[in-house]
């Protein structure tokens, strides 16, 4: 393995590996992934850069980045890469890792999205719209955007006041409790 | 032909116009659907952003319960259709995987239960020629931009049931149905999906983007099949022109909801008020006469 390039630090490179189950080491900079992502413009990180970043362990960095929570999961960067690397899991998992160890999140919109949306399967099996969006802005601060459109979406049936539970909610439940203990053992 | 319906949440709520244009159109056609009992959320992005176990083990509960139905799965929504297949997808192809999933639901899984979208249904198991067969309104010369967006078809070795990169379901069954569809380069591109929420900004950028180069490619309509394709390119519309400048309504109608109008459904049998920008003038008063023709009066 001579010619091989070493790294002197493969620790990060490693690890996202491990999490991800996709050869992040293989990025040869082509920069497809960045040029074909819907959210280029507004990414501080280009997924290109990510990969990168993720070589030379400069982990706080990405993940104190605006990039990782912007990613739309629309996997054309995992479609089109000519090393086969999965780059939307990579952004999965750089997202896992930065609320696992408590990085400083600059615009955590996204994952309190996230956190409310799970929270509201957790508790009636299906997505309760409404209570959903409650905790959310509760969660972000964000009270007002879109506060306008509830009159129109309540008139067009789009958003219920009450949930619809599923049948098999208490199950969901139990799945939840159990896979927050398979994620401790990664 | 029969299939073990899964509608998940977003057809419950923001797309119950999906969901009632599906069951329908499905009914006309002889397609049977059964309900998948107590079907739970599939976690959609949220749940893959944030625990791999939890992204695999919500789609195999749904899996689990629907193979009580001795029939594939059909599901509407592209995030619903991508996780379910994504969880059998790894479940077939890595053991600790389904090792770790059986453990989590308490339960066997193989991977072994098909999912299709029903778009694949439509134009794979049931063909353009049998719903030319019933189309009693044709949606005559409607130019219709076909969107596809992300999750219908990436990533390909996972989702895809036709060509990844250039898509031709929708124009398929549209033209069957008397449409003109137009070409044009988006098709595949992404609208911003769950951003619409965390990120309504990027949403607008993207909505408008979609939105010019449909109408610029002569484009009277946008036909989707997805509830946050059709979500942030209807409903976002209006925030889309206000930040981005002006273009002529443009409804985004669900392909279910336009074959629908075809083969002789009422507006209220698809939902056609759900809609956020107004789409009735397809619908001519005379119900005699075809779908209009006309142009998209504004």
């Amino acid at each position: 393995m001579a010619d091989t390039l070493q790294w002197e630090n493969t620790s990060l490179v490693r690890e996202v590996e491990r999490l991800s189950g996709t050869p992040v080491g293989a990025c040869f900079q082509c920069h497809k992934c960045s040029t074909g992502c819907p959210v280029g413009p507004e990414m501080d990180l280009l997924s290109s850069q990510v990969m990168r970043m993720i070589h030379l362990g400069q982990e706080q960095e990405l993940l104190e980045s605006r990039g990782i929570w912007l990613c739309a999961s629309c996997e054309a960067c995992t479609t089109r890469c000519p090393m086969g690397i999965d780059v939307a899991a990579v952004m999965d998992t750089l997202r896992m890792m930065a609320v696992d160890r408590k990085a400083a999140i600059p615009d955590a919109r996204g994952e309190k999205f996230n956190r409310s949306f799970l929270g509201s399967v957790r508790r009636h099996g299906r997505v309760f719209e409404l209570g959903m969006l409650a905790f959310y802005k509760i969660r972000s601060g964000d009270l007002f955007s879109d506060v306008g459109k509830f009159p129109q979406m309540l008139a067009k049936g789009k958003i219920s006041l009450l949930p619809k539970r599923s049948g098999a909610a208490k199950q969901v439940r139990d799945v939840f409790r159990r896979a927050e203990e398979e994620e401790k053992k990664r | 032909m029969k299939y073990a319906y899964y509608p998940g949440c977003s057809l419950e709520s923001t797309a119950w116009d999906f969901d009632r244009s599906t069951r329908a159109l499905c009914r006309v056609l002889g397609i049977e659907l059964v309900d998948i009992p107590d079907w739970v959320c599939c976690g959609s992005t949220p749940a893959h952003v944030s625990s791999a176990s939890l992204a695999v083990a919500l789609p195999v509960v749904n899996l689990q319960k629907a193979a009580t139905i001795d029939a594939p799965i059909m599901t509407a929504c592209a995030s619903c259709y991508a996780r379910l297949r994504t969880a059998n997808y790894k479940v077939q192809n890595e053991p600790d995987e389904r090792e770790r999933v059986e453990r989590i639901t308490s339960a066997p899984y193989d991977g072994g239960v098909k999912v299709q979208h029903v778009l694949d249904v439509l134009v794979n198991d049931l063909g353009p020629d049998a719903i030319r067969a019933k189309v009693t309104r044709p949606l005559e010369g409607l130019r219709v931009a076909c969107y596809y967006g992300c999750l219908l078809n990436r990533p390909p070795e996972i989702v895809a049931f036709e060509n990844a990169e250039h898509p031709s379901s929708m124009e398929r069954l549209l033209e069957a149905a008397g449409a003109k569809p137009v070409e044009w380069p988006y098709k595949t591109e992404c609208c911003g999906a769950s951003l619409s929420i965390s990120n309504p900004a990027v949403i607008s950028r993207l909505s408008h983007k979609l939105l010019s180069m449909a109408r610029e490619a002569g484009a009277q309509c946008v036909a989707v099949a997805c509830p946050l394709c059709q979500v942030n390119l209807d409903l976002r519309q209006a925030d889309a022109k206000l930040a981005h400048g002006d273009l002529p309504d443009t409804p985004a109608l669900y392909i279910t909801q336009l074959l629908g109008l075809a083969v002789g459904l009422s507006p209220d049998e698809v939902g056609l008020s759900a809609l956020s920008v107004n789409a009735d003038w397809l619908v001519p008063s005379d119900p005699t006469a075809t779908v209009s023709t006309a142009e998209n009066p504004r």
